[in-house]
């Protein structure tokens, strides 16, 4: 199940598609996330762990720009071509939608590529239904098909297999690997399935309003922060992922190694103060 | 062709169902029936104005429609009253405020009948010529702007992530709402408007399987119940705006017959 390259070596030397430096969103005077910096390379995953409303839709919405960063910077590849899949969609039902109509909703694209799309995430026989006669996972499968289908630079994926069956997740999982294997695309993904997110992961990010912890999934899984804020079902999974601790630098700041610390442990501190200033984000 | 009344209202009528098809479609995907009332009833509030400056009645409609939506969309941005009450409020006031000034304005002798409910009857071919100018920048730009306003009514972040510009495309179609209320509103008047842009959208609802194909079937079924209507209204001496809005809404009615037949008949299989 684990990947053979090490993470962080092959993986994260990709070109960086999209980082934020410092960021913090704020909403009716208060701070929805603080201090985060993330990076996503060409290549690599990414994931974003935490409670529910720990931010992470939020950063994810930050960094492909839905949200403006109210502290800090968020950076982009100029022309990056990103594909979405929200963590919920409400659709009017007076709006009749088939399948394939949806799946060639923000891009036009060819019939053999759609019916690809939908055989690739397991739906090949519900092209032509209707979107709100949809189960949920059969709805998740194909926003999936239609954030893939548009061969994005970036794939952004906000809990893309809830409400998928057991066998369909792993499926899923395995699928979004193999996009990234294939096309090499960055993705930033959001999971609450710590055992996939340890399995298929380059970098995971705990956030809880701010970085908790990050890293590769083993150096995460030894972390107290992480074993803090997941408790028993962190803990379990020390056993299974115990291995050398092991680290990722964001944007590649080798050397300078505040990854496996535990932030949380100092409330109130400004995360990363100590950057070198010509990595700056220019643009 | 054009030298007979009824012929004129027909073409007037059918170039206008043509055009609301369309628009009519996003408004009901959009929910904004209520808002294209409030624009609506401001018009009433463009005429006056404009035969205060002396300037074409329906350059002062689309003005008014326009600023109405623009300040819906501040007072909304506020979030102190919910959209609705905000609609109700504008919609209404701008509605009295219209009555009053051209009340008001004794030495005018406007038809305010014709005004609010429309008066296919008289329309001359000049009228139509506009109409079917305005028509076609709507239908033009609603094309150019298709992708933009589908992706966008199904999620605005969606269509913002993938490289589309939704708050283009919402203010472009606040602007086609002005312009077809502005060319709609000598034809079924200003209180019936909405009528014919959401009932041929939502009796096309029940037939049509993709986005487009509901926008062509509710062109078709507006221009079948001008046609309907203006027929009705010369049998029956019955007034033309409003007889044009109930057979839109026999339509209606008769687009829920099939469904209804249909449905049990396909789920009725034994197990
Ligand atoms: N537009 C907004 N305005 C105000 N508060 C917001 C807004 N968006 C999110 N929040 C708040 O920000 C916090 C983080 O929300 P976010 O959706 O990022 O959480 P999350 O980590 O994705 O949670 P979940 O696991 O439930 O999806 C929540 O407390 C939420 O109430
Ligand atoms: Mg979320």
């Amino acid at each position: 199940m684990m990947r053979e390259t090490p993470p962080g070596d092959g993986a994260a030397t990709g070109a960086v598609l999209a980082s934020a430096r410092d960021l913090g969103i704020a909403r009716n005077g208060r701070w929805l996330v603080q201090g985060i910096d993330l990076c996503v390379r060409r290549g690599e995953i990414v994931t974003l762990i935490g409670p529910n409303g720990s931010g992470k839709s939020t950063t994810a919405k930050a960094v492909i720009g839905l949200m403006k960063a109210d502290a800090g910077s968020v950076w982009r590849t100029p022309g990056l071509r990103i594909g979405y899949v929200p963590q919920k969609l409400a659709m009017d039902r007076t709006l009749p939608l088939t399948v394939a109509r949806l799946l060639t909703l923000t891009h036009r694209q060819p019939r053999a590529a759609v019916h690809a799309a939908l055989e690739a995430v397991g739906i090949p026989h519900l092209a032509n239904a209707q979107v709100h006669g949809l189960s949920g996972g059969e709805f998740q499968r194909a926003l999936l098909a239609r954030a893939m289908l548009r061969d994005p630079d970036l794939l952004v994926l906000d809990e893309p297999v809830q409400g998928v069956d057991v066998q369909g997740e792993a499926a899923l999982y395995s699928l979004i690997s193999q996009i990234r294997e294939r096309t090499g695309c960055g993705i930033l993904m959001i999971s609450h399935d710590l055992h996939v997110v340890m399995a298929a992961t380059d970098t995971v990010i705990c956030l809880n309003g701010r970085v908790s912890c990050r890293g590769t999934p083993q150096a995460v899984i030894s972390n107290p922060a992480y074993q803090r804020l997941f408790g028993r079902t962190g803990a379990d999974m020390l056993a299974v992922y115990r291995h050398h601790e092991d680290g990722t630098a964001p944007c590649g700041h080798a050397g300078h190694d505040h990854q496996a610390e535990p932030d949380e442990a100092a409330p109130g501190s400004q995360a990363p103060t100590n950057r070198p200033a010509e990595a700056r984000h220019a643009g | 062709m054009l030298d007979d009344f009824f012929t004129r209202a027909l073409v007037a009528g059918i170039g206008l169902a043509v055009t609301t098809g369309p628009l009519g479609c996003l408004v009901v995907w959009r929910r904004m029936a209520y808002f294209g009332a409030t624009m609506a009833h401001s018009a009433l509030l463009g005429v006056a104005l404009a035969f205060a400056v002396d300037i074409n009645p329906m350059l002062g409609v689309f003005a008014v429609a326009a600023t109405v939506s623009v300040a819906l969309l501040v007072l909304q941005r506020s979030g102190v009253l919910s959209s609705d009450t905000l609609m109700g409020i504008l919609a209404h006031a701008a509605l009295a405020l219209g009555l009053v000034a051209i009340t008001a304005m004794s030495w005018l002798r406007v038809d305010l009948m014709g005004l609010l409910f429309g008066d296919i009857l008289a329309v001359s071919v000049r009228d139509i010529g506009v109409l079917y100018g305005g028509g076609a920048l709507v239908l033009g730009v609603l094309a150019w702007l298709w992708r933009s306003l589908l992706a966008s009514t199904v999620s605005d972040e969606l269509a913002q992530a993938e490289g589309l510009n939704p708050e283009r495309a919402r203010i472009a179609f606040m602007l086609l709402m002005a312009v077809v209320i502005a060319i709609a509103m000598k034809i079924v008047g200003i209180l019936l408007i909405t009528a014919l842009l959401i009932i041929p959208a939502a009796t096309a609802r029940r037939l049509a399987s993709g986005p487009e194909a509901m926008a062509l079937m509710a062109s078709g079924l507006g221009a079948g119940a001008v046609a309907l209507g203006l027929s009705g209204s010369l049998a029956w001496d019955t007034p033309s705006g409003p007889s044009i809005v109930l057979a839109a809404f026999a339509l209606f009615l008769l687009s829920l017959i099939p469904g209804r037949v249909r449905r049990p008949a396909r789920s009725e299989t034994p197990p």
